[in-house]
């Protein structure tokens, strides 16, 4: 077939069709904070990348003390931890001081947000240099596993993946299993409702938005194994990740899956047949002519307006 | 006189002597006294030149997305400035420094260097990073008769009056770099991969003519990655589909490390895959990580680990002023020329005029650039050699090939 054998043909299929779950893991992970935050809250959040980066950066810093007292092996799985800590904390605080003023203006929210973007990359900057820096990634994550002599497995697309996964779990189990998913559900469909029977919605908002920003945070966590760190970097997943968002329907976290996966799949198989460049114009236009047959995106939300 | 107060005699005889020679050098070399050089036969332009002080301006983004790159350049201007303020200046007169930050925003270079020339009048200009902010900067220079050191390698396909180019231009980084690799691999298939604007487009057509045309290679994919795209995923499979001998790389920014991590992890390390790229400097090794460019190869004019008396003391200097960990890659050091350049051409005009200075400058030969001998070409670039470097997993290169001086030609007969 076209000059190549099937065995290496074989292989390519195998190596193709693990790129492309894998780019479906990014763009989920990249997406669910966002989901929760645009999709259930309504919040436009232009500071999604950066929120991104402070766990990229939290990773970074951890690798610098694993480093320093030799447990480069073992250190990665608390420095994911840490990240969703610490975005987790600045996103309430965020919350508190500047979203919560804007819930009735939503589209000042994106200029809001938008300067606080800008704001915290020149935080980055100044605390931790303009130049790119990369974490000490331990021995397990680097490299790649080989079932056959021609075929590779990258492990940090595999780490990304599981880490996709049991994100999205915890996000399913704490959005339709528990008591606060339910405060949340039941906030966003009636707020007066909601507040009637005695949820404070109040705090309900700052914890789901603090939410949103700890997943941001382990995202980019995750992704200092597979991309770079930098002030401005959290600027090249916003348009994605507000991409996967709306196409999937922004009130529905299915969606954002489905969406997710549908785009991965679109521009992993576009790419390989295209140049790389063309691949993700061929994308985003099929992504703009299906917004333009359905609006409301994949799963439209059945809430009643 | 006991031992030891022999040697403290000996020692300040010997700092004595040696302060003595210093003076007496600094005197041989001509730093002129301003007195010499009236201000009014110096500066006819209207220039911010006074008796004591000339005042020059730098202009790079330092903030915004180019920050990462530009900063190592500002550093390096001001080092040099810095230098030749302590020597006595230029023509006896002290420099002082405007800075101005481009912000990573092309109109925003056009407007600062609008500012800069016309109500700072300054001499001279260091700065622009970008060919995007060049070419939106040059029409002002043009307009006001002004003067810019421009550091990067960049495409070509530009000359004008009003710039010196101290990086490369394309055909000096690109053909002797396929040419070594073609012979020292023995390679026959190429796969060109760069970032989707103009200088790597530019750069990968030099280098696909250079292929066919000259070495009886082939090029067996050309591709180009959206700017800021962090996914590689197919492309590198589609690489490992064709089985290049050499992947020619020209990636550039947030993309260019996601490229080698992706590479790496995907099984094409250095002892499976031989590339050579033209976009990874010192400063790029910092984000990308020594361990997934191990083995890798760049092609440079400079690389820190030059063996020189001149970057012995470079190196060393820009270390003392920035820091242990601060690595000086390609166009940091060609950044450091700029200064030197335009104190050796005022010099030689005996004059800040830009005219003057500008006709000054061709035919210059310095000696004292860290990367080696570099000879100022009537085309206002500059002669100099390339380098290939292997990357080593601290960061730094092991420099393996060295060229002649190559002629710079920024309008390449039969490559455009």
């Amino acid at each position: 077939m076209f000059g190549y054998t099937m065995d290496e043909v074989g292989n390519i299929m195998v190596m193709q069709g693990f790129s492309g779950l894998s780019l479906f893991s990014v763009l989920l992970l990249m997406a669910l904070g966002l989901a929760i935050i645009f999709g259930q809250m309504g919040v436009i959040n232009m500071a999604h990348g950066e929120f991104m980066m402070v766990g990229a950066y939290t990773a970074v810093f951890m690798s610098k003390l694993a480093v320093k007292y030799e447990m480069v092996n073992s250190y990665f799985v608390f420095a994911i931890i840490a990240a969703f800590i610490l975005a987790f904390l600045i996103g309430y605080l965020v919350e508190y001081l500047l979203i919560r003023h804007l819930y009735k203006r939503p589209l000042d929210t994106l200029l809001a947000t938008w300067g606080l973007s800008l704001v915290m990359q020149q935080t980055f900057r100044s605390s931790f240099g303009a130049k790119e820096v990369s974490a000490e990634l331990p021995e397990w994550l680097l490299g790649s596993f080989k079932p056959t002599a021609d075929i590779d497995i990258p492990i940090n697309g595999v780490f990304v993946m599981v880490l996709a996964l049991v994100v999205t779990l915890g996000v399913y189990f704490f959005m339709f299993r528990s008591r606060g998913g339910l405060r949340v559900r039941a906030t966003v469909q009636n707020r007066v409702m909601a507040s009637a029977v005695g949820i404070n919605t109040q705090k309900v908002d700052r914890l789901t938005f603090a939410l949103g920003c700890g997943i941001a945070g382990v995202s980019g966590a995750a992704f200092t194994t597979i991309s770079s760190t930098g002030p401005t970097t959290g600027s090249l997943y916003i348009v994605d990740s507000f991409m996967v968002v709306v196409f999937g329907g922004a009130a529905s976290l299915m969606g954002t899956i489905a969406s997710a996966f549908g785009i991965a799949q679109a521009q992993s198989i576009l790419q390989f047949f295209m140049t790389s460049s063309m691949g993700k114009v061929a994308t985003l236009m099929t992504i703009v002519i299906i917004l333009m047959m359905r609006p409301e995106g994949l799963f439209a939300s059945k809430v009643r307006r | 006189m006991s031992s030891s107060d022999r040697r403290q005699f000996i020692k300040k005889a010997s700092v004595l002597v040696g302060v003595s020679l210093a003076l007496g050098l600094s005197m041989a070399t001509g730093s002129a006294s301003a007195a010499d050089f009236p201000t009014a036969a110096v500066s006819t332009t209207g220039l911010a030149v006074t008796d004591k002080t000339v005042t020059v301006g730098i202009l790079h983004s330092a903030t915004g997305t180019m920050a990462i790159s530009e900063t190592g350049s500002i550093q390096a201007e001001k080092l040099a400035i810095a230098q030749i303020n302590e020597m006595g200046g230029v023509l006896g007169r002290k420099i002082e420094v405007v800075q101005e930050d481009g912000a990573s925003d092309w109109p925003t270079f056009a407007e600062k260097s609008k500012k800069l020339l016309e109500s700072d009048k300054v001499a001279a200009v260091f700065g622009c990073w970008t060919s995007a902010s060049r070419k939106a900067a040059l029409p002002v220079f043009e307009k006001d008769n002004g003067l810019l050191f421009y550091p990067t390698f960049y495409e070509g396909l530009e000359q004008s009056k009003n710039v010196f180019y101290t990086g490369q231009e394309a055909t000096q980084q690109i053909l002797a770099g396929l040419d070594w690799i073609t012979k020292e691999k023995k390679a026959k298939t190429f796969y060109l991969i760069g970032s989707d604007y103009i200088w790597p487009r530019t750069s990968m057509k030099i280098a696909r003519k250079h292929i066919e045309q000259h070495l009886g290679g082939k090029v067996v994919g050309e591709e180009y990655v959206a700017l800021g795209d962090t996914q590689f995923g197919s492309v590198i499979n589609k690489i490992k589909l064709k089985k290049p001998d050499v992947i020619y790389a020209a990636v550039v920014g947030g993309s260019n490390v996601a490229w080698f991590k992706q590479l790496n992890a995907a099984g094409l390390n250095s002892k499976k895959q031989t590339m050579l790229t033209i976009s990874v400097t010192e400063d790029e090794v910092l984000g990308i990580g020594g361990e997934n460019l191990e083995g890798f190869y760049s092609a440079m004019k400079y690389f820190q680990t030059l063996k020189n008396p001149n970057n012995d003391k470079f190196v060393a200097e820009f270390k003392k002023a920035y820091g242990e960990n601060a690595v000086i890659g390609d166009v940091t050091q060609a950044a450091y020329l700029g200064p030197w350049l335009w104190k050796a051409a005022v010099e030689r005009a005996g004059s800040f005029d830009v005219d003057k200075v500008v006709v000054a400058l061709p035919g210059y030969e310095m000696t004292t650039a860290p990367e080696g001998y570099v000879k100022v070409d009537a085309n206002h670039h500059l002669l100099s050699k390339l380098r290939i470097g292997k990357w080593r997993k601290d960061g730094q290169a092991d420099v393996v090939y060295e060229s002649g001086l190559i002629n710079p030609d920024p309008f390449p007969k039969g490559y455009q």
